[in-house]
């Protein structure tokens, strides 16, 4: 129906003459072979006006759930967003623009991206940060492709990381023909004594923190083993976390990466989300995609440009550190003025009310019949339990109430509390929970 | 133009937290920060007004005429924006039970149907979050199926001259190693190059069509069949797909596996470098090695063994996928043969204008965009392709593509798409126009553009050689 062309059917035909020309399809038959165009487009179903479309869609997205109550997190996070960062984000310079190719037009989008570089650097305790990439498990692949040197390519991932994340890596692994291996654990942690031997040939060890089940892992001892063999130490972090809890870069870890789409950005089934990645300055060379830099215009003015192309694929193709080329550059422009709006103050305080919540929410749990924690060691906004009925059962019967309630694994339940839920709510929830387990 | 850091003044607060309403609980001291990250502390109003000054250092498709060769810079609906703002799309938690979210599944398969009728393929994933990233994952694809038949020695992929940097990138990402296919005189597959590359180490061809010149390779048929015969795979990178939308299929033309650019074909808006799309399509002969979100898709043991994995989390950049569905709807059967066919007149119309000031890479019809070579002009002037483009800057215009493709020396390569009307057409002819008139009359003042924009040229080599990549606090 609508196809977006200014031109009107009597100027078509008059560009049409002004290039010798009769017809749209004259344009096609001069080199597409006879026996593959198209006699009457593809089979499809015909354009619909703007307002049975938005009908269509509508429709579609009614027939999600949008839950009042959410307490599932395993990769996303249901976190406040201010205001005021959809209105930044959704301004239409920033909305329409290409990768900042042109620096004197785009000195807006480039100093956003070197302020959002500093904000990650700050964050994660690191030097230098890239301008992102497509999402917390992608970087965490790009990250252990980082570390590779002509002796050493052997990837240790710790079996308590997200198993996305694992599986991503993995693939990363196979594509390259790298070697993979998973770290075992105990009770929820990595064993440590799995690091004490590393082969000669170890690239990385890559740890999340808090881990898959919420776990603070022991991860100052884990840098230490892992620096000891010679390899580099790369953090997978919970950006909200690094409010209150010890940075990558105070434990020691050389390069960090995270999944940003606790900062500002919705849970959208899954995407777009935000790749986060920083290292150490060593490291700067080696990072992948885009990566802004500071300089002086010929009048002397400070300026901002995309710099340290020699690394991408453009310049360098088959030779780059990586085939990034478009990122997530919105998702990080949406962090940026989340961080901007929220300060340090207000991050941690997110923080603190995250891991509060999630304290409290456990203590009155482990008060119900079976729904014990899982392991022992400390957590910060997740923690797993038993569950006393089937988890697929509980899970349903929760939805049914408007809940969305920890993540099944297996027959336990992976649970998670952030700062949009208070006292009075999870006091309403476990009274609920009572009901549906009969207690 | 301060940075944000610059604005800070200790105290100032935007957002303000609701009291906790939890008995106070500790973090252990060894668990705790010991630096307070050098967050911005700022009012709200400071932020409001910090970042629209940014927005007025920037260009985008709304700001004016964006002609970026290879970029599909064309008018992004609104309609797109307003419904992928739905909450029943942006509220919804990616692990949700299945019954909860058949809206969202609803969204995938529909826009598979027509992507796959679209372009000719048989299933198609959303997982990858751009192009490259689909580049990526396709190519995981042909290694996961010459694998399966344990036809080891292919290790090799063969990609035009012309290509794109990240088909040779992705290339090395899967452990190929690439051989350069030389382009003809006319930019296309040199066929006789093509035969003496093709051996049983061939795992398969990456191609993109139209190629990046901007002309429809007319011996596709022929070419896809070579790789067939020698028992390699065709990949068709899909940056190019805007030319031919509802004239021809890459399924139709031998291809077995594409990536497409949602960001670039299908509408969805750029956001200055992301978030795109990448969904892959395939033949059938591929698609049980697709891949799969571990936790997604609840992947038990023993499950989905010839799945090559997966690229990243979940299910792809789906508020991207629900924009370009919105789109395709729109369209229709009718809109999408007319996008695309107005798409190349646009081209053609603009490229005859300016082919006597600027001499053509290839002097023949192209599809959605062409190729101007400077190389004469700098030789007999000093007038590189990098002074014209800054030069556009001044007028109003987005500059082309610059030295891309690799083949042509002195490239600007200029893709204007279809959603601009004859005047912008006009006035941008008018621009070029009057710069080679300059060019010819005082090619000196042109090293000196532009002199409208916020900033000059800006010293580029400086910026890598000493690199300054975060704000220095010790400054303030």
């Amino acid at each position: 129906m609508g196809s977006y062309l200014p031109s009107t059917p009597s100027e078509q035909q008059e560009m049409l003459e002004a290039i010798g020309l009769g017809h749209l399809r004259d344009l096609y038959t001069p080199d597409v072979p006879a026996s593959v165009l198209l006699e009457d487009s593809v089979n499809i179903p015909s354009g619909l006006p703007e307002m049975s479309v938005r009908a269509r869609m509508e429709k579609m997205a009614s027939k999600n759930t949008v839950f009042g109550t959410v307490l599932r997190g395993a990769g996303s996070y249901n976190h406040h967003i201010p205001a005021i960062v959809n209105t930044v984000t959704s301004r239409e310079e920033f909305l329409t623009t290409y990768t900042p190719y042109q620096p004197e037009i785009s000195q807006g989008v480039l100093q956003s991206i070197f302020e959002y570089q500093t904000m990650m650097a700050e964050l994660t305790g690191l030097d230098v940060s890239n301008a992102s990439v497509y999402d917390g498990a992608s970087a965490a692949a790009e990250a252990v492709m980082m570390t590779q040197t002509r002796s050493r390519s052997r990837v240790y991932v710790a079996s308590t990381a997200h198993p996305d994340v694992i599986r991503t890596i993995k693939t990363y692994c196979w594509g390259r023909g790298v070697p993979f291996c998973e770290i075992h654990q105990n009770d929820g942690l990595l064993d440590l004594d799995a690091l004490r031997d590393l082969p000669k040939d170890t690239a990385c060890v890559y740890v999340q923190q808090p881990n898959f089940y919420g776990l603070f892992e022991q991860a100052e001892g884990i840098a230490e083993l892992t620096h000891e063999a010679g390899a580099k130490a790369v953090m997978g972090f919970y950006p909200i976390s690094l409010g209150i809890c010890k940075s990558p870069g105070e434990m020691g870890f050389d390069i960090a990466v995270g999944e940003g789409q606790p900062l500002g950005l919705p849970m959208s089934w899954g995407g777009p989300y935000l790749g986060i990645m920083t290292a150490r300055k060593e490291l700067m060379r080696m990072l992948p995609g885009r990566i802004v830099g500071e300089t002086k215009d010929s009048k002397g003015r400070r300026a901002y440009v995309l710099t340290l192309q020699a690394r991408e694929q453009h310049i360098r193709r088959e030779k780059a550190s990586s085939n990034i080329c478009t990122n997530q550059a919105l998702c990080a422009m949406t962090a940026a003025v989340y961080l901007a709006a929220m300060g340090p103050d207000g991050l941690a305080e997110v923080a603190q009310l995250c891991y509060e919540g999630a304290h409290y929410f456990s203590e009155e749990l482990g008060k119900l019949k079976g729904f014990g924690r899982v392991h022992k060691a400390e957590f910060f906004n997740e923690f797993m339990t038993y569950c006393p009925m089937d988890v697929r059962l509980f899970e349903l019967e929760m939805a049914r109430r408007g809940i969305l309630c920890g993540l099944a694994v297996d027959d336990k339940l992976l649970w998670c509390v952030t700062e949009k839920v208070d006292k009075q709510e999870i006091d309403d929830v476990i009274a609920i929970i009572k009901e549906v387990c009969g207690q | 133009m301060k940075l944000i850091f610059e604005r800070s003044v200790s105290g100032r607060r935007t957002f303000q937290m609701p009291m906790s309403s939890f008995p106070r609980k500790e973090l252990p001291k060894e668990l705790a920060r010991q630096t307070p990250p050098r967050l911005p502390e700022m009012s709200e109003v400071a932020i409001s007004r910090h970042y629209t000054q940014l927005a007025k250092q920037a260009f985008g498709v709304n700001n004016g005429f964006y002609p970026l060769g290879s970029c599909t810079m064309k008018y992004n609906p609104r309609i797109n924006e307003a419904v992928a703002a739905l909450t029943g799309f942006t509220k919804i938690h990616p692990l949700q039970p299945q019954e909860t979210v058949r809206g969202c599944h609803e969204v995938l398969d529909t826009a598979r149907e027509l992507l796959c009728e679209i372009t000719g393929m048989d299933d198609m994933t959303f997982q990858p979050a751009a192009g490259a990233h689909g580049e990526f994952a396709g190519l995981l694809l042909i290694k996961k199926y010459h694998e399966s038949r344990g036809d080891t020695k292919r290790t090799r992929v063969l990609v035009p001259d012309s290509a794109h940097g990240t088909n040779p990138a992705s290339a090395s990402m899967v452990g190929y190693t690439v051989t350069h296919i030389p382009s003809d005189s006319e930019g296309c597959v040199d066929l006789e190059a093509l035969r003496s590359a093709l051996d049983d180490t061939v795992a398969g061809l990456m191609l993109t069509n139209p190629n990046t010149v901007g002309i429809f390779d007319r011996n596709i048929l022929e070419i896809t069949r070579l790789v067939h015969d020698a028992g390699g795979l065709n990949y068709y990178d899909g940056a190019n797909l805007n030319a031919i939308m509802g004239w021809v299929r890459p399924g139709d033309m031998g291809f077995d596996v594409i990536h497409l650019n949602l960001h670039k074909t299908f509408s969805t808006p750029h956001g200055g470098g992301g978030p795109g799309s990448g969904p892959v399509g395939c033949k059938n002969i591929l698609k049980e090695f697709l891949p799969a979100s571990y936790m997604g898709e609840r992947i038990k043991k023993g499950e989905k063994p010839r799945s090559f994995g997966q690229v990243r989390s979940f299910y792809g950049n789906f508020l991207v996928v629900v924009r370009a569905l919105t789109y395709i709807l729109t369209l229709g059967k009718e809109g999408l043969p007319q996008a695309s066919g107005m798409a190349v007149l646009n081209a053609n119309y603009m490229m005859s204008k300016l082919k006597h000031a600027y001499p053509l890479a290839y002097d023949r019809i192209c599809m959605h965009e062409f190729v101007l070579t400077l190389e004469k002009i700098k030789k007999e002037t000093g007038v590189s392709a990098l002074d014209v483009a800054k030069c556009l800057l001044d007028h109003g215009i987005h500059p082309p593509t610059m030295y891309f493709p690799l083949v042509v020396n002195e490239a600007l390569m200029v893709e204007p798409t279809e959603t601009e009307n004859r005047e912008t057409l006009d006035a941008a002819v008018e621009a070029f126009l009057k710069i080679k008139r300059q060019i010819e009359d005082n090619p000196q003042s042109l090293r000196g553009y532009p002199v409208t924009t916020p900033i000059s040229r800006p010293d580029e080599v400086n910026a890598a050689r000493n690199p300054v990549v975060r704000y220095d606090f010790s400054q303030a």
